[in-house]
């Protein structure tokens, strides 16, 4: 089963992945499961009602804000990085935690790198799933980098002017 | 000066360890060089032709003598001697070391520099007025709302992976000397009918294959409101801006195609949902202000006799002075511009010893204060009249005293194939040659006001869309071609150049504008630039005076 890195109040923890990440074109398994926007809309309802654990993983061309209405009976909201450099998800995850008051599990996924760990951690993701080996000693050093911020995000950590002030 | 404090250096600290733990996985092969090449990047360490090139940022072109002699030290200790000073008023070095780059970077950070965001698909150094807080002409001072912009988009989570580069411009006075229009963002202060403060927001210009001038999607946004805009806009250009082809993934192609109305209106949406919770407080606001108006000028008057007499008695002082001294906003001061186009030289080249000899004149004569302009400049924006004659003597000492600040042989030009990856032909020699054409100083002044921009290829770095003259080199079969193109601004009047004709050899660029030069001079009715009589008389008489011989 992969291991998943979780954040855990400041910490940064190993984590099994129950979840299965089911392709449009796989039939659906036993267990947990994270599914394409599309195919939640189309058979989200039945599982969620049979009790089943659901979540659901948005490409970045798919606005999060469609979402809104099904994120009380979501297990989590996975944010997809098709490229490292297509940043995209950060803008969901901000949406998820700020505006649409989403608590559950964000979870970063596809090509999630240490390099990017801050930035994750700071619009909201909580959990990753690395593909660059990084442990979670490490994703925990690249989050702690800085000692300080710039701006307001949605870790809610005080910027360097609340720091002044 | 904005002074960074005890947060600022240790951001500053870590960013540099962080670096050289990048640098470090990549020498022992943890990481791959397409692994490592965002994250250098992001530090503005670019492979280039012959080596790695640093490129240092300015924030929004302002240093201190001290940061002055940092970039010596780096020219002397890691490069060749020199620094090039670029059309975004910051600085690079072209001759770096990989495993140098931290030691770098901890140098810079000792004295407040970085290259954080220097290149990269994320918001960049913010370029703004090289006579901010000395011109009369400004309704505000612009580092104020610059510095707000740096601190919010340093490492900025969200916007930090954009679908390509981001520029914003800041300009409060109404001579546009940011190329505020050429900007993804474009700010200009002004105070509305009742007096408030705020910013007219231009979106959606740029440079590059395909130019725009930014249109206006807010005329007046209250400065209070100014970080939730950004946001918004932002936040808009993250998710719907291009990704699916580099040449198409500005956020100009987003305006343009969308419309400014459309693109306004989404932001206008997304700006009523952020809500003022996303700006910064008044109190943080009035901190940074505060940094920036304790300026020392001592009361004088506004008229200084050794000034006078030394234009009198040194004519070459009378022609610095009518070229690069600018009228000051305090009675007895004035702007130094310091040109970096010498006869023969690299436009935008300083060597160490000269950055040294700017740094001392500064401290000595400027309040420690200098600018660099994205004319690829330097600026003393605060020097006393008395002094000015002995600040011209100090730059006369160094090579640095050419008095053609804004005429034809104050030439913009990118690195080009001498140094570019990216480049298909030179542009340093090509403006060498119209340097050469137009050397004597008398021809140059009564030509007057001529704005040459060179660029080595399509990426514009060299801004010849909005040269009075622009040039661009292209390749044809393996040999350089420059292409001429007329009428262009970047300043408060902005346009686009019109290509002239069919692209030229390079040893007939320097014949070329010498043509279109005395076509102007032929026609030309009193007080109008260039560029006026470009724009009353239209393409066709200097399309015929370059083209003629082929007829």
């Amino acid at each position: 089963m992969p291991t998943l890195i979780k954040r855990t109040g400041e910490g940064f923890t190993a984590a099994e992945d129950i979840f299965t990440d089911v392709a449009d074109e796989d039939a659906i398994p036993n267990g947990p499961v994270i599914l394409s926007m599309a195919r939640f809309q189309a058979e989200g309802d039945a599982l969620v009602t049979a009790g089943r654990s659901v979540g659901v993983r948005i490409q970045p061309d798919e606005a999060v804000e469609d979402l809104a209405y099904d994120l009380p009976r979501l297990a989590l909201v996975g944010a997809v990085f098709p490229k490292f450099r297509d940043g995209r998800a950060f803008t969901t995850a901000t949406l998820l935690r700020e505006r649409l008051g989403y608590q559950g599990e964000v979870r970063a996924m596809g090509e999630v790198m240490r390099d990017q760990a801050l930035f994750m951690v700071r619009c909201g993701f909580d959990s990753f799933a690395p593909v660059d080996g990084a442990t979670p000693s490490d994703w925990a050093k690249a989050a702690g980098l800085f000692r300080h911020v710039y701006q307001r995000a949605a870790d809610h950590r005080p910027p360097a002017f609340e720091e002044r002030g | 000066m904005y002074q960074y404090d005890v947060i600022d250096h240790e951001f500053l600290a870590d960013r540099a360890a962080q670096f050289r733990d990048q640098v470090a996985r990549r020498l022992t092969g943890d990481i791959t060089e397409d692994q490592f090449k965002p994250l250098r990047l992001m530090n503005g360490l670019y492979l280039q032709l012959h080596a790695y090139m640093l490129r240092v940022a300015v924030p929004y072109g302002s240093l201190n003598p001290t940061q002055m002699r940092a970039f010596a030290h780096i020219a002397r200790t890691w490069d060749k001697g020199y620094g090039h000073f670029t059309t975004r008023q910051n600085i690079q070095f072209n001759w770096v070391k990989l495993g140098d780059a931290p030691d770098i970077l901890d140098h810079l950070a000792s004295v407040d520099l970085h290259a954080i965001q220097t290149s990269g698909n994320c918001i960049r150094n913010v370029t703004s007025d090289p006579y901010a807080g000395a011109t009369a002409q400004e309704v505000d001072d612009p580092r104020v709302w610059s510095e707000v912009i740096r601190q919010w988009s340093t490492l900025h989570p969200e916007f930090s992976f954009l679908p390509r580069k981001f520029k914003i411009a800041v300009t409060a006075a109404e001579t546009d000397r940011t190329a505020a229009r050429a900007h993804d963002i474009g700010l200009r202060v002004l105070r509305n009918a009742e007096g408030a403060l705020g910013f007219e927001v231009m979106v959606g210009g740029g440079q590059g294959r395909t130019p725009y001038l930014a249109p206006t999607i807010k005329p007046f946004l209250p400065a209070a409101r100014l970080i939730s805009y950004l946001e918004a806009v932002l936040r808009v250009y993250n998710r719907h801006g291009r990704r699916d082809n580099i040449y198409k993934a500005r956020i100009k192609i987003l305006v343009a195609s969308l419309g400014a109305e459309e693109f306004a209106r989404q932001v206008e949406e997304e700006w009523g949902k952020i809500g003022e919770g996303a700006d910064l407080p008044d109190t943080e606001l009035a901190r940074i202000r505060g940094s920036f108006v304790k300026v020392p000028f001592e009361t004088v008057a506004p008229r200084s006799e050794v000034f006078e007499a030394e234009q009198t008695s040194d004519r070459s002082f009378a022609r610095f002075v009518r070229n690069n001294v600018k009228a000051h906003k305090q009675p007895g001061y004035a702007i130094v511009e310091i040109s970096l186009k010498a006869p023969g030289a690299t436009p935008g080249d300083a060597s160490a010893e000269q950055m040294e000899a700017v740094a001392d004149l500064a401290e000595r004569y400027g309040l420690s204060d200098i600018r660099v302009t994205h004319e690829q400049n330097l600026v003393l924006p605060h020097v006393k009249l008395d002094d000015v004659p002995a600040v011209h003597r100090g730059l006369q000492s160094v090579g640095l005293a050419t008095s053609n600040i804004s005429l034809i042989s104050d030439i913009i030009a990118c690195p080009g194939l001498d140094y570019c990856a990216l480049a298909n032909a030179r542009a340093i020699p090509v403006a060498q040659s119209i340097q050469d054409r137009f050397a004597d100083p008398d021809r140059a002044e009564d030509v007057g006001e001529l704005k040459i921009k060179i660029s080595g290829c399509i990426n514009a770095c060299g801004h010849h869309h909005v040269g009075h003259i622009g040039v661009l080199g292209v390749d044809k079969k393996g040999e350089e071609f420059y292409q001429l193109s007329l009428g262009g601004s970047g300043a408060e009047d902005a346009s686009l150049a019109a290509i002239l004709g069919p692209a030229l050899p390079a040893d007939k660029v320097a014949d070329a504008v010498d043509k279109l030069v005395e076509t102007y001079l032929s026609m030309r009715t009193d007080g109008e630039r260039f560029l006026d009589t470009f724009r009353r008389a239209g393409m066709a008489p200097f399309k015929e005076a370059v083209y003629a011989d082929a007829h």
